[in-house]
C-alpha cells in the first residue's frame, strides 16, 4: 500500500477534473497557464532563497551573521533587495546602441526560462519529456552567451565589452568538456532523455555504479557548470576589482535584476541536470540488500530527493565561491584546453572500453 | 505536454521579464540629468570609442571550439547506439577522436591555445 500521494496522481487529478468540467481544448489552455505559473514561481521563489542562502552561507564561512537586520535572522533581506531595484530607475546610456540595450535582459530571461522544459523534477512530473533532453539542454544553455554579448557590446563601456568577451570565450570553452561529461553517462545509459537517464538509474544512482569514469565526468561538470556560469573562481566576466561588473556595468533597476534572475536561473537549472544526471534525479538511495533501510528511502518523497540533491550540488558551487581566489584569462583558458577538454576526451573512451568489457554494473 | 511547453517557457520569460521591467519603469522615480547617460567607467570621461576591433585571440578560440563542437554534436548520437552495435563502434569512435585529437595537439603546437 502506498502511503504517500504522489505528486504525479495531484497534477493527473487536476487533469481529469478540468477535463470533466471544460471542453479539453479550454481544460488545456488552463492546464498551460498553470504551467506557466508554476515555472515563473519556481524560478522567483528558487532565485529568492538562494539569494538569501548564499549570503548567509558567505557570512557564514568568514565567521561572520550575514544579514540580519531584515525580518528575522535576515530573512526577508532578498525581499527588500527586489524591492530596492523595483524602485530603481533603468538608466539607458545615452552612446549606447538603445535597441540591443533594452532587449539583452530579455534573451537572457527567455534562454534561462526554455531551459527549465526537460527537467523532471519527479516520476511523470515534467513539462515535455523530450527524447533529446540532454542534448536540448546543452544546445539551449549555450545561447545565453548572446545575450551576454548583446549587453556588452550594446553598452558602449569598455568594462562592458570586455567582461563580455571574456564571458564568451569562457563559455563557449568550457562547453565542450561539460558536453563530453554528460555523453559518459549517455553512454552508459543508451538513452538522451532525462526521464531514461532517470529510469536507468533505477538500481543505482551513476556516480556510484558507475564507478572511476563517471566520477571523472562528475567533476569535469561540476567545475565546468561553475565556469558556464561566470562564478568565482571563474568570475572574471564580472570581476569586480577589474571590471566593475563587466557586462552588466550599465545595467541599473529591474533590468540588472534581470541579469541576476536569469544567472541563478541557469546555476539552479545545471545542479538539477547534475543532480538527474549523475545523483539519479528523484531516485532514492538505496543499498542492495538492506530491504528495511530501503523501503525507509522510498517512503520519502522523489520531489524532496531531487531538491535535495539540487541543493547539495548549488552548496558546492557556493562553498567553491568562498574558497578558491580569482583565476587569471590565461589560467583559466589553460585549465580547459590543456587538461580538462583531454582528460574528458580520454574519458569518453574510457568510459566506452569500460562499458564495452561489461566491467561496470 | 508536447513542444508547445517550449514556447509557452519562452513566453513565460518574455511576459515576466516585460512585466518586471515596465513595472520597475512604473514605480521608480526618474529624473533626468546628463550626467545619468554617460559611461559608468570610474568616474573619469570616457577615452576614446569603445567599439574598436577585437584582439584576434578570443577568435583562435572560437575557431577551435567550433570543430570541437561539432564534433561532440556527433558523439551525441553515437553515445545513444554505442551499446547496441559493441564492438565496431568503438574501434570507428576511436579513430574519429583521435583525428579530432591530432586537431587540439596541432592548436597546441601552433600555440593558438596559449594566450596572447
Amino acid at each position: 500500500m502506498q502511503l504517500s500521494i504522489s505528486l504525479l496522481e495531484i497534477t493527473r487529478a487536476i487533469d481529469s477534473w478540468l477535463n470533466s468540467i471544460f471542453h479539453p481544448h479550454v481544460a488545456f489552455g488552463i492546464e498551460l497557464v498553470l504551467a506557466g505559473v508554476a515555472v515563473i514561481l519556481l524560478v522567483v521563489a528558487m532565485a529568492v532563497l538562494m539569494v538569501y542562502a548564499e549570503r548567509k552561507l558567505a557570512g557564514f564561512m568568514q565567521m561572520r551573521l550575514g544579514p540580519m537586520r531584515v525580518g528575522k535572522y535576515g530573512s526577508m533581506q532578498a525581499i527588500a533587495d527586489v524591492m530596492k531595484l523595483l524602485l530603481k530607475e533603468c538608466l539607458v546610456p545615452t552612446n549606447s546602441d538603445k535597441m540591443m540595450f533594452k532587449l539583452a535582459p530579455f534573451v537572457v530571461t527567455v534562454v534561462s526560462f526554455m531551459t527549465i522544459v526537460p527537467i523532471a523534477f519527479a516520476r511523470g512530473i515534467q513539462l515535455w519529456d523530450i527524447n533529446i533532453g540532454v542534448f536540448y539542454i546543452t544546445a539551449v544553455s549555450s545561447l545565453s552567451v548572446i545575450g551576454i554579448l548583446m549587453a556588452g557590446w550594446s553598452s558602449n563601456n569598455k568594462y562592458s565589452l570586455l567582461g563580455a568577451m571574456r564571458s564568451g570565450a569562457q563559455i563557449v570553452s568550457y562547453e565542450l568538456s561539460g558536453g563530453l561529461a554528460l555523453i559518459v553517462v549517455v553512454m552508459m545509459s543508451g538513452t538522451l532523455s532525462i526521464s531514461g537517464i532517470v529510469q536507468a538509474q533505477a538500481d543505482g544512482w551513476w556516480v556510484i555504479k558507475g564507478h572511476i569514469p563517471v566520477i571523472i565526468a562528475f567533476v569535469t561538470f561540476i567545475i565546468t557548470s561553475t565556469a558556464e556560469l561566470n562564478r568565482a573562481p571563474f568570475d572574471l566576466a564580472e570581476a569586480e576589482s577589474e571590471l566593475t561588473a563587466g557586462y552588466h556595468t550599465e545595467y541599473s533597476g529591474m533590468q540588472f535584476a534581470m541579469f541576476f534572475l536569469s544567472e541563478y536561473t541557469n546555476m539552479f537549472v545545471l545542479s538539477m541536470v547534475a543532480a538527474t544526471v549523475f545523483l539519479g534525479g528523484w531516485m532514492p538511495f538505496h543499498i542492495a540488500g538492506l530491504e528495511g533501510f530501503n523501503h525507509f528511502m522510498d517512503y520519502i518523497p522523489g520531489i524532496v530527493w531531487f531538491f535535495g540533491k539540487t541543493f547539495f550540488i548549488l552548496f558546492l558551487i557556493v562553498w567553491f565561491r568562498w574558497t578558491f581566489p580569482r583565476l587569471r584569462i590565461d589560467q583559466l583558458l589553460k585549465l580547459e584546453w590543456k587538461y580538462l577538454l583531454p582528460v574528458s576526451i580520454i574519458n569518453v573512451l574510457f568510459a566506452a572500453f569500460i562499458a564495452l568489457m561489461g566491467w561496470y554494473l | 505536454m508536447g513542444s508547445v511547453s517550449i514556447l509557452l517557457l519562452m513566453f513565460c520569460g518574455f511576459a515576466f521579464a516585460a512585466l518586471a521591467i515596465g513595472l520597475g519603469n512604473k514605480l521608480s522615480l526618474k529624473r533626468y540629468n546628463p550626467e545619468k547617460g554617460e559611461a559608468y567607467e570610474c568616474g573619469m570621461e570616457t577615452q576614446g570609442t569603445t567599439w574598436v576591433q577585437f584582439h584576434v585571440g578570443y577568435y583562435l578560440f572560437a575557431l577551435v571550439f567550433l570543430l570541437f563542437d561539432v564534433e561532440i554534436a556527433f558523439l551525441y548520437p553515437w553515445a545513444v547506439v554505442f551499446k547496441e552495435i559493441g564492438m565496431v563502434a568503438f574501434i570507428e569512435i576511436v579513430f574519429f577522436v583521435l583525428v579530432l585529437f591530432l586537431g587540439l595537439l596541432y592548436a597546441h603546437k601552433k600555440k593558438a591555445l596559449s594566450w596572447m
